[in-house]
């Protein structure tokens, strides 16, 4: 660990002030940034701790609700608003890391967690672009079992190892950011980067630049939502691939349709040629399998994750069939 | 070699041949164990008693002392740096920036070192401790991927991380031999394991194997696994005067002693090692380069030396278990009966140690076939050394075998429970002794009742529930009884008719100290709060390793043999007014607080009585055990039947136990409660083998890529189901207190049980562990 200055920030006016010194990084529960301190990858001079920011998790007005970026991952998961509104949130929340992990982890920290790509975490021993753009990625031709299938590039195969995200991209949330330049805010969707030549750069967050909140828009397909997450063992891995899904059927057809996709990309991945070649369609595994097909013809594979093609298409199935519930 | 050395072993080796052989001819009241020990018959005592661990309150208020927690004065923190290559020399090594960091006390590297002699290499001599024979930090070349450059010593943790981490290396690279397949084809050489050629042959089984009406032929693979014990690798270490003294996290704490001296050049008894509490071995708390390094810093910087390995650390210099690929072909005829059983295949080891993971050996004593082919081949990679992991041979070769029985039961249409017992040999295949104890069919008869093995449909892909498909499947298990040379303890007695037991044993969290407690409560006829067990201390009688299961058993045999020590002792100094005037040791026994004569016990007199008429406050005796001939005097092994029940899910292919029972033969159970959790432990390890554990090697440069517990998947709570376990608890008549060790049982056959149990769920047969899901897509 490379020495660091702390300071608490008093409010967001406070934090924005002292993220704006050069080197100085933003610290939630410190999951992951400590961890990656530790590992000497992350050598921030100095941290602005925002735990003390808002994390209130509160009704807005036209009835979607507003989560405070310091509120903790258990606390967003026990939220009575959120388990009845938007079940898909607390699966996918309690489906990732520990109990323990879950209490500290703030959803600022989450939204902004780093690759598990083993080679990014070598920093002694290997190559990685994201670490080091240019020093080339040893990915590529060693360990890609857990690496993404769609969305890659030369550079990276990288993905995002987030299981909350996943379901917050599904659910149409927005991040709102207060930066030197004011404030603005973000869907989802568009708030993390595809790895291009530049994997270094995750986000489209600018330096200095703060999460304060997610907001997730009123919804009425979002209370038939779920997540379902495929791994390893049964607890305490990170998604091979993982689906979150909203699904409102009518006559039998589909009205609307939203899927996400974790494990997959090096973002929580928006599946959106599944949802419009759902769109309108009788509600059936011909139309479901149909539109896991459209998402997934661009997959390119590697030696050790061709698998997550068929498990993603397995996967989407399954979902969207549970989601349909007794209405097919 | 040369032919002098070559003749000189081969008259060597035709010496222990007629030895074996006179051995295993002589009459079984020459042999150790020919004779029951008598606490086998006593069944009222301490033994067979569920006790609870006696440091059991010390460990749940955190006042057990571990290695790393001892405090010394002055004590400084070492953070080691690692290679990133695999073979070469070091160019450049600038440690300036890191001398000058803040705390810093010491920067050691090859160029300031103390000379040491490499360490004696395990297995090499009776008390050689060394994970491999390496040079520690003696020049600048490199031997593998991880191996240690520099120790930095500072006041503090943190201190010493940081300054670690502004070390600049460079590197001169040259070719290293790391890929598997590629040496393999380049040519392999037999392995030999203790001395001894990995290599068995009777009949010509290729030939019995091509007649065969029924048979099999298939190649199973195993990853390397590395050890994850909960306690990280520590070390506190000290130069007091002359002496070394190291609080040590060991089961080898005698091996190591002596082993350390070597190295520095000093007496054995200049080094002492204690190790009172131990957070898991399972093989790997043996001696490796922290040690070293450890004790050279601390003899550099003139301060005692606390040394935690990182869990990286742990991955990059604490070996594992080696790669195996496994050829197993059985062939039978229409009952089954084994015609041919070969078992042959490739594994790696180093250039440096000794250590060829030897899977062939639960096959020697498994089965009666009229032909045997067994054979280990090995090529030497630069890797760190491997070595012994929990079960090391039977964990990995009772995957294979046992994967290949129940592949060979669906061929003939047979139960493979049926199929085990129709090759039940009567006598050890290979060496022809008599079995000392082997009831594998009782242990499969009542798994299989406990477990409702009749419910399980034998058609593969048959049962369902939901989205998974469920089966069951079962295997032997199998693991030796040991007891190595080198047993000895001291029993002092005091005037209060209270014993201490001196010997250099290990608790690792087995329950040792607990059951021998109770052992000796018994043999002493003492109630157990009269007994102190000291152990983990190298200045204590013994050299004796906590491996191979065999401690129970060494443990066993010397405190037998101080007992009659101390029996002769106390009737030497009875003096004529003792009841027991003018006995013979062999007609005297312990019991009630005293001795008696056996055949009329009223003639008792109490160990209080008896050193207060000799007007002595103690007695103190110390004896070892005789030769441990009864390994070749009879085939001595521990056997289970394993019985799994899986779910497989049918979208995902995510494989998860549901269900457990492990059946156990492994002579009497000491104690039920301690018992259960080493079988328990050894099956969630042997789950962990057949589903997760994945040593990820990448083979470009020789490097572990996954060295941490978030990315090296073990069993979480969630993956281990009810694990049931019985056993048959029928005594060893040739083992001391009728007990085998059982410390590495479990995990073996665990996990071809399992993998049965996956293609009986699914008609999938994987024989490449572990079995992830993506194999059962
Ligand atoms: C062993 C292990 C297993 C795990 N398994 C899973 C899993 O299965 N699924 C899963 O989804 N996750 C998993 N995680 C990751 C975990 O979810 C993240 O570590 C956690 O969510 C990060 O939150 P934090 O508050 O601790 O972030 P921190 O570690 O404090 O910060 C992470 C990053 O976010 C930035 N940051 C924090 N707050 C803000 C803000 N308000 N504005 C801008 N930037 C900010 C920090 O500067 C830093 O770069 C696992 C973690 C571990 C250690
Ligand atoms: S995949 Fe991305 S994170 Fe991993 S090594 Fe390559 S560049 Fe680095």
């Amino acid at each position: 660990m490379i020495p660091f200055s702390y300071a608490r920030a008093s409010d967001v006016q406070d934090a924005i002030a002292k993220g704006a010194l050069g080197g100085t990084k933003f610290l939630g529960g410190g999951t992951n940034l400590v961890d990656l301190m530790r590992e000497t990858i992350e050598r921030p001079t100095g941290l602005v701790d925002v735990t003390g920011l808002s994390s209130e998790i509160t009704e807005t007005r036209d009835g979607g609700v507003m989560i405070g970026a310091a509120a903790r991952n258990t606390a967003v998961t026990e939220h009575p608003l959120i388990r009845s509104r938007y079940p898909a949130l607390t699966r996918a929340i309690v489906a990732g890391a520990s109990a323990q992990i879950r209490n500290m982890a703030t959803v600022g920290g989450n939204l902004m967690q780093r690759t598990r790509c083993t080679y990014f975490y070598d920093g002694e021993g290997s190559h990685c672009n994201k670490r080091a753009p240019g020093d080339g990625c040893d990915a590529l031709s060693g360990f890609n079992r857990s690496h993404a299938i769609l969305g890659a590039s030369d550079a990276c195969i990288a993905v995002h190892p987030s299981d909350m995200c996943v379901a917050l991209t599904a659910l149409d949330a927005m991040v709102h950011i207060e930066g030197s330049d004011g404030s603005r805010s973000l869907p989802i969707k568009d708030f993390h980067r595809l790895p291009g030549d530049r994997p270094d750069i995750e986000t489209m967050l600018q330096p200095g630049d703060l999460i304060t909140a997610i907001e997730l828009p009123a919804s009425s397909i979002a209370a038939n939502s779920t997540y379902r997450k495929v791994r390893d063992r049964a607890s305490y891995a990170f998604a091979l691939v993982s689906v979150a899904a909203a699904l409102e059927i009518e006559n039998g057809n589909v009205r609307d349709v939203r899927i996400a996709l974790g494990g997959v990309a090096h973002k929580p991945w928006r599946a959106e040629r599944a949802e419009a070649a759902l769109r309108g369609k009788p509600a059936g595994e011909a139309a479901f399998l149909a539109a896991a097909e459209a998402e997934l013809a661009a997959a390119r594979t590697f030696e050790g994750n061709a698998f997550k093609v068929e498990l993603a298409r397995r996967t989407i199935v399954s979902v969207l069939t549970e989601l349909s519930g007794g209405a097919v | 070699m040369s032919i002098l050395e070559n003749a000189k072993q081969t008259a060597q080796g035709l010496f222990q041949a007629g030895m074996a052989k006179a051995i295993a001819m002589a009459p079984d009241s020459w042999i150790p164990g020919g004779e029951p020990d008598p606490l086998i018959r006593e069944r009222h005592g301490h033994v067979g008693r569920p006790v609870s661990r006696i440091d059991g309150p010390l460990k749940v208020s955190g006042k057990a002392p571990f290695a790393a927690e001892f405090p010394m004065e002055g004590m400084v923190y070492a953070a080691l740096a690692y290679s990133t290559i695999a073979k070469g020399r070091l160019s450049s090594l600038d440690t300036a920036d890191a001398e000058a960091a803040p705390g810093v006390v010491l920067v050691m590297t090859f160029r300031n070192a103390p000379r040491m002699q490499p360490p004696p290499l395990f297995l090499s001599g009776a008390k050689a401790a060394g994970g491999d024979k390496l040079p520690v930090m003696q020049d600048d070349r490199i031997h593998w991927n991880g191996q240690p450059i520099a120790l930095v010593l500072a006041e503090t943790q943190e201190q010493a991380d940081h300054a670690k981490s502004l070390i600049r290396v460079g590197y001169e690279v040259e070719h290293a031999d790391i890929a598997f397949a590629e040496a393999r084809d380049r040519g392999t050489d037999t392995a030999e394991f203790m001395g001894q050629p990995l290599h068995d042959e009777i009949g010509d089984a290729e030939k019995a194997l091509q007649d065969a009406a029924f048979k099999i032929d298939a190649t199973y693979t195993t990853p390397r696994h590395n050890h994850n014990p909960i306690e990280l690798h520590g070390l506190t270490v000290a130069w007091q005067g002359d002496t070394l003294r190291m609080h040590d996290a060991q089961q080898l704490v005698a091996h190591t002693a002596w082993s350390m001296a070597q190295v520095f050049g000093l007496d054995e008894k200049q080094v002492v090692v204690t190790s009172p509490f131990v957070g898991g071995g399972f093989g790997s708390k043996s001696m490796w380069q922290h040690h070293i390094l450890a004790a050279a810093g601390a003899k550099l910087a003139g301060r005692p030396v606390r040394i935690v390995l990182s869990r990286e650390g742990v991955f990059r210099l604490v070996g594992g278990r080696s790669p195996t690929e496994q050829r197993v072909a059985l062939g039978a005829d229409q009952e089954g009966k084994l015609t041919a059983l070969i078992h042959t295949g490739v594994t790696v080891k180093t250039p440096h140690n000794a250590m060829p993971e030897p899977f062939i050996l639960p096959t020697r004593s498994a089965y009666a076939a009229e032909n045997v082919l067994l054979d280990v081949q090995k090529v030497e990679l630069d890797m760190l050394g491997n070595t012994f992991m929990r079960a090391p041979g039977e964990a990995v070769g009772t995957f294979a075998l046992e994967c290949a029985m129940d592949e060979l039961a669906e061929k003939l249409g047979m139960d493979p429970i049926e199929l085990r017992v129709r090759n039940e040999p009567e006598k050890d295949p290979i060496s022809g002794l008599p079995f000392s104890s082997r009831h594998i069919v009782e242990a499969y008869r009542a798994g299989a009742e406990r477990f409702g093995w009749s419910r399980r449909n034998p058609k593969p892909r048959s049962v369902s529930d939901g989205e998974w498909l469920i089966g069951m499947g079962c295997a032997t298990g199998t693991y030796p009884y040991y007891r190595m040379p080198g047993g000895a303890a001291r029993i002092t007695l005091t005037r209060e008719g209270k014993a201490i037991v001196d010997i250099a044993v290990h608790e690792m969290g087995m329950g040792t100290s607990t059951v021998q407690t109770q052992v000796t409560a018994d043999r002493l006829g003492l109630p157990m709060d009269a007994i102190t067990f000291n152990y983990g201390d190298s200045t204590l009688p013994g050299v004796i390793m906590a491996g191979g299961s065999q401690q129970t058993a060494a443990i066993g045999a010397s405190v037998i043999a101080a007992h009659n020590a101390l029996i002769e002792e106390l009737l030497r100094i009875a003096g004529n007014d003792s009841p027991l005037a003018g006995l013979k040791a062999k007609d005297v026994g312990s019991r009630n607080g005293g001795l008696c004569k056996l055949d009329e016990p009223e003639r008792h007199e109490t160990y209080q009585s008896l050193l207060a008429r000799a007007q002595r406050d103690k007695v103190t005796v110390e004896a070892q055990p005789p030769q441990p001939l009864e390994t070749m005097h009879w085939s001595m092994h521990s056997h289970s039947a394993m019985f799994c029940e899986v779910k497989v899910n049918k979208v995902t292919g995510e494989p998860r136990v549901t269900r457990f029972l492990g059946s156990f033969d492994c002579g009497r159970i000491l104690n039920p409660k301690t018992a259960t959790s080493q079988f328990r432990g050894g099956i969630i390890m042997g789950l962990g083998l057949a589903l997760m554990e994945d040593t990820q090697f990448d083979e470009r440069k020789g490097r572990v890529m996954n060295p941490s517990l978030a990315e090296y998947h073990v069993p979480v709570h969630m993956d281990v189901p009810e694990i049931d376990v019985i056993w048959t608890d029928i005594p060893d008549p040739h083992a001391p207190m009728g007990a085998h060790g059982i410390g590495e049982i479990g995990i073996t056959g665990t996990g071809a049980a399992v993998a049965n149990a996956i293609y009986n769920a699914t008609g999938k047969r994987v024989r490449d562990l572990p079995i992830t899901l993506d194999k059962l897509l």
